[in-house]
């Protein structure tokens, strides 16, 4: 403070227009943030940058390094042949894991070659990778490696080996983020794969249930029905399984039966999931029109339906 | 600036530059979520006590030098410092009339503005992690800033002689 006013030709700190400078700087780093984040045209400078960080890098490692330089130099013979052995030891171990390793590569080769195939038989599907999952307890997302320049788009279907995860409700360009079926917010329509029963499946915000509200009392639905897509709210496919159902409580003055169910798909495990487009060959006149009749119009889809335990034959008739 | 004064920033510019090696030092894992914004705390100080020398334009380039050497958007850090530190100078002859108490909550709001930039940066750019990498740091530079205040105030003052 006292610096300051005793300066003989004091310099007002506001001056040149600090709200300006502060302006121009933050548009600056939105500028670069914006152009970082696009693509890579940062990399000379950041290099530049890091090169001058580096010594600072050399001084903090300083301390560690010679430490480890002193413990090097002070180990005991017997120290050094215990750890020859370990690693010796190691070193076996990695190679036999490097021979099993060889087999898996051409058979995941092969796999993916299998799954990249799928796309000409029916529903179009590519497989994505999950980048990230929501930190927010409260909200089931995921995002996905595909975005507009693969084809994605708003509200498509997503499903894992097993069935339906969620929906696209955000496609960027390179990524997009899916809203899985258990978030509290997410209703789905299914239907009871054995009777065809149609109901709504709504998230609760735990991976392993779904509410299904609105069923009556005397509604046909037991323990261990399988739950698949109607395909009536146009976002999904019919015919993909969706959940079992798990608890079915009737109280007779209650409008409603209180039915609880458990997704068949590996909601919070799943690290791969399939992108499904929907078919728009001319050649088929299939029942993808807007409200068309639900129930009969997935009859095709139906057989494949049940064996949710087998990967891949939901939909390669 | 004559011979002198460039003398006197001296300790100034060191502190600076260590406090980015603190940022970069490696730490165990399980610490790494606590580690404070060492380098927000000194800006701070010295945009508050020499607004004159140590303003917004410091503040970006410290900020870019941070984002290189954390790995992070270019830009990211750089904005929120100049933030932090546009408000620090705007306000820098109220601050220092602050007790200590009232100083020190300021600064715990300031970072905590801080650590919500980042936050939202990384939230647009669809990185994700847990709350707490967020908190810890807010929580362990304020309580830093009482001790980590009366070591700069020291060396400013030896500056100044």
């Amino acid at each position: 403070m006292a610096a300051a006013q005793s300066d003989k030709q004091y310099r007002s700190p506001y001056s040149p227009a600090l709200g300006l400078r502060f302006l121009l700087l933050a548009g600056l780093s939105i500028a670069l943030l914006v152009i970082d984040y696009r693509d890579n045209h940062l990399d000379a400078a950041r290099k530049a940058i890091g090169a001058a960080v580096y010594p600072l890098r050399v001084v903090v490692d300083a301390p560690v390094s010679t430490w480890q330089w002193i413990r090097e130099s002070t180990a005991t013979r017997n120290d050094l042949q215990l750890e020859n052995s370990r690693l010796h030891a190691e070193r076996l171990l990695t190679q036999a894991r490097l021979q099993r390793f060889a087999s898996l590569e051409a058979e995941n080769a092969r796999l993916r070659a299998l799954l990249e195939a799928r796309e000409r038989v029916r529903e179009r599907v590519r497989v994505g990778e999950i980048l990230s999952v929501s930190a927010n307890p409260f909200r089931h997302l995921l995002v996905v490696d595909k975005g507009t320049n693969d084809g994605v788009y708003d509200g498509q279907a997503i499903i894992d080996a097993a069935g339906v995860i969620g929906q696209v409700i955000e496609a960027d360009v390179l990524s997009s983020q899916c809203l899985l079926i258990s978030d509290p917010g997410h209703d789905l329509p299914v239907e009871v794969n054995r009777n065809g029963l149609r109901t709504i499946a709504r998230g609760t915000g735990e991976y392993d249930r779904l509410d299904l509200p609105f069923l009556p009392n005397n509604a046909d639905i037991e323990p261990g029905d399988l739950l698949v897509t109607s395909g009536l709210g146009g976002a999904f496919p019919a015919g993909y399984p969706v959940a079992v159902v798990q608890n079915v409580t009737r109280v007779p003055q209650e409008p409603f039966a209180s039915v609880s169910a458990r997704p068949v798909a590996a909601l919070n495990q799943v690290r791969e999931v399939m992108l499904i487009w929907p078919v728009e060959e001319a050649g088929e006149t299939e029942a993808d029109g807007a409200g068309d009749a639900g129930g009969p119009a997935s009859d095709d889809m139906e057989p494949a339906a049940p064996d949710e335990n087998a990967p891949g034959a939901d939909n390669d008739e | 600036m004559s011979n002198r004064q460039i003398n006197r920033q001296v300790p100034i510019v060191m502190s600076i530059i260590i406090a980015l090696m603190l940022a970069i030092a490696p730490m165990p894992d399980w610490a790494i979520a606590f580690r404070p914004d060492w380098v927000t705390l000194t800006l701070i100080y010295w945009a508050m006590s020499m607004p004159r020398y140590y303003s917004v334009g410091s503040a970006w380039i410290v900020g870019v030098i941070l984002d290189v050497a954390q790995g992070t958007l270019l830009g990211q850090h750089a904005l929120a410092l100049t933030l932090i530190i546009y408000i620090s100078v705007k306000f820098h002859l109220q601050m220092r009339q602050f007790p200590l108490l009232q100083m020190t909550t300021t600064v715990f709001a300031m970072l905590a503005l801080y650590q919500f930039i980042l936050f939202w940066i990384n939230g647009v750019a669809g990185i994700t992690s847990p709350a707490i990498m967020y908190w810890g740091p807010v929580l362990t530079g304020t309580l830093l800033w009482p001790p980590l205040s009366l070591l700069l105030t020291n060396v400013r003052h030896r500056a100044r002689r």
